[in-house]
């Protein structure tokens, strides 16, 4: 489990975790993310990834998520 | 009268507390300013009648979906005396804001904690004191799952109503919710000097469980066993119910029935004995099985085995143009499709919204169910029954999938798909019951609605002129079939059949009751006649008909109200009528050809 520097949430592989860093997102789906959980400055940690280059589970705190690579591509991850 | 608004955010047992708390006295009602159906109930609180209203589970007050407007427009058209905020006590970490955004609206309110087990399980700790003091409200926690802390929330609740009169006008409350800022830095205030999370959190069970039912390789395959097995325990544990209802009905015709209205003229006498008994009875023979579907399902939907799904087939169902929720919207459509229909308000863009709300009718509900199970023990062997049924399911996903693939270039989105995964949960037998309880009381509903004009009009087609034999050509009944016999020929319905299929266009319920009236007869001697009338061949077209064509009124109902587009309710009813012929007609002359 190597800290991360600044990398996105999709480069992660499974089993590993960073620092929410930066959320280039609009507002809505900013606001979205905000509602779930994703702040600045929030651990999170790759659970898995679906086949097919499905959705990627996630967890911050005690809430796990999925959301598809696309959306983890907006999220910055810092050490 | 009080009025109590009860918040919460999705997958915090906000619905299971409103239950407990109505007990089963809920109904649906309109409200000023919105849409769509709510379910409140009236309860005596504090010595007084209150109106307690559950409103969509929202994540941010702030939001854009549909549930968040609704709850916004709610609260800027209707005085609520008091909102009661549930939230769960294991995510407190994130919940906190929405109870933080009510407070700022100015709106008395009391905030429960729920969840208080799974939360102890993860370590976290809540100076609930603190907590009440910093928030400048009462906070309480509760187990809405097993009732701790629930009469105790109420007499809260009472007092607070008793207490704090609401000042705020519906319209300041509207100006209000334009913007706040502070709230984020006062929610890291208050959860950081009352809420201890240790770093990591682990639940262990969970994890352990997804490692197995979440596996890259066996994940789906488990997921379609899982399924197949539920059907087949549906099946088997429901053959003997149905038979000892069947029996029950029967013995209730020929020792009670029969004697009571043998003095009647016969006009009335065939009216209501092989119109509404013979009708009503043979689906109400079905009661037992739909129950038991029911209670499986609200097991499967409590569980977190659905959201689980969405991420194992979010890949699939992505390629079709929707999202892993529209798989478990179209599962959701398994038991009815309207409350599907309603679940697709959570999703934000209007093409993927309207692109699942095409392919939700296609599922096969519990309705056709019915007209499935009756048909399959009508014309198969017991043990090809469940092959049979899964062949249906199978008919019913390709279906979708058809739909979903044609149409997914008229409805593109880029719609994000996030989503949360709760930990699995154990429904208690107080849930799955009152589940199984509303289905009953709704199929009752229908019953008395539907199925008992459905059957006398058929009845009255069928014996109608007098001068003919009932049934026969010459009847109403008989007219109708002829004139839908060049389209409906192809693909191997008959008259009765076809009879059967018009007034199924009300609700699927009524076709067996249909049959059994245009037969005149019930229980075994009506599977006997309709094996003899027609050959598998025949039923499986009928089914596969019936599997496709538009469900039921109430759907269309609820396509119209949901996409407010009465071009899209249109486009909806001639695709899947359409959909239904070629799909009948390939199978029945294909199997014809091949010479079956």
């Amino acid at each position: 489990m190597t800290p991360l520097n600044d990398v996105k949430l999709s480069s992660l592989i499974p089993g590993q975790h960073g620092t929410i860093h930066a959320i280039h997102a609009e507002h809505a789906l900013h606001q979205r993310l905000n509602a779930m959980g994703f702040r600045i400055g929030k651990k999170i940690q790759l659970i898995r990834r679906a086949n097919f280059n499905g959705p990627l589970h996630v967890r911050i705190g005690a809430t796990d998520i999925i959301l598809r690579d696309i959306e983890a591509q907006r999220i910055q991850l810092a050490a | 009268m009080k009025r109590i608004a009860l918040l919460g955010m999705p997958n915090t047992g906000k619905s299971t507390l409103f239950n407990r708390l109505s007990g089963a006295s809920a109904r649906v009602g309109n409200w000023p300013g919105i849409t769509v159906d709510l379910m409140s109930a009236k309860m005596l609180i504090g010595g007084h009648i209150a109106e307690l209203i559950d409103l969509p589970g929202i994540y941010d007050l702030h939001g854009f979906s549909d549930d968040e407007q609704v709850v916004r427009h709610f609260l800027s058209n209707n005085h609520a005396d008091l909102a009661i905020i549930v939230l769960n006590s294991s995510q407190i970490d994130r919940q906190l804001s929405l109870a933080l955004q009510i407070k700022n609206l100015g709106l008395p309110a009391i905030l429960l904690l729920n969840m208080q087990d799974e939360a102890k399980r993860s370590g976290i700790s809540i100076d609930i004191e603190a907590m009440a003091q910093q928030l400048g409200m009462p906070v309480r926690q509760i187990s809405a799952k097993y009732g701790d802390g629930c009469p105790q929330a109420l007499q809260l609740a009472a007092k607070q109503l008793a207490e704090q009169f609401n000042t705020v006008l519906p319209k300041d409350i509207a100006k209000r919710l334009e913007a706040d800022v502070q709230i984020e830095q006062e929610m890291q205030a208050i959860l950081k000097s009352s809420v201890q999370v240790p770093v990591q959190l682990n639940d262990a069970t969970t994890d352990n469980i997804d490692k197995i039912l979440l596996h890259p390789i066996f994940g789906l395959p488990i997921f379609f066993t899982a399924m197949f097995l539920l059907f087949q325990f549906i099946f088997t544990a429901g053959k003997p119910l149905q038979d000892g209802m069947a029996w029950l009905l029967n013995l209730f015709r020929t020792s009670a029935l029969e004697p009571a209205l043998a003095s009647l003229p016969s006009w009335l006498n065939g009216l209501l004995l092989d119109g509404v008994f013979n009708g009503v009875s043979t689906v109400a023979a079905f009661v037992p099985i739909i129950v038991l579907f029911f209670l499986v399902m609200s097991m499967v939907e409590d569980s977190g085995y659905l959201s689980r799904a969405a991420f194992l087939m979010d890949a699939f169902m992505a390629k079709i143009g929707l999202d892993g929720r529209g798989f478990v919207m179209v599962l959701m459509g398994f038991g009815c499709n309207v409350p599907a229909l309603m679940g697709t308000r959570v999703m934000r863009s209007r093409p993927m919204r309207l692109l699942t709300m095409l392919v939700i009718p296609l599922s096969l509900c519990s309705a056709r169910l019915q007209v499935f199970l009756f048909m399959i023990a009508t014309l198969f062997a017991t043990s090809q029954a469940a092959y049979i049924m899964f062949a249906l399911y199978m008919a019913s996903f390709f279906t979708i999938f058809l739909t979903a693939v044609l149409f997914k270039g008229q409805y593109k989105s880029s719609e994000p798909f996030i989503l949360e995964l709760p930990p699995y949960r154990f429904p208690t037998a107080r849930q799955i019951w009152l589940r199984g309880w509303q289905e009953v009381k709704y199929f009752l509903n229908r019953a008395t609605k539907f199925i008992i004009f459905g059957v006398v009009m058929v009845w009255v087609l069928t014996n109608y002129p007098t001068n003919v034999a009932p049934a026969s050509a010459g009847t109403l009944a008989g007219q109708i079939g002829t004139l839908f016999a060049p389209i409906l020929d192809p693909i191997g319905i008959d008259t009765q059949l076809a009879i059967a299929l018009i007034f199924g266009f009300v609700a699927k319920e009524i076709v067996i009751g249909s049959l059994a009236v245009i037969y005149g007869l019930q229980g075994d001697a009506l599977s006997h006649q309709i094996a003899t009338n027609i050959d598998w061949v025949q039923g499986m077209s009928f089914m596969l008909f019936t599997l496709i064509y538009t469900p039921c009124l109430s759907t269309i109902a609820t396509l119209k109200t949901e996409s407010k587009s009465t071009k899209f309710m249109w486009l909806s009813i001639v695709w899947s009528l359409g959909l239904a012929w070629v799909v009948s007609f390939v199978f029945y002359q294909g199997a014809r050809a091949l010479g079956f």
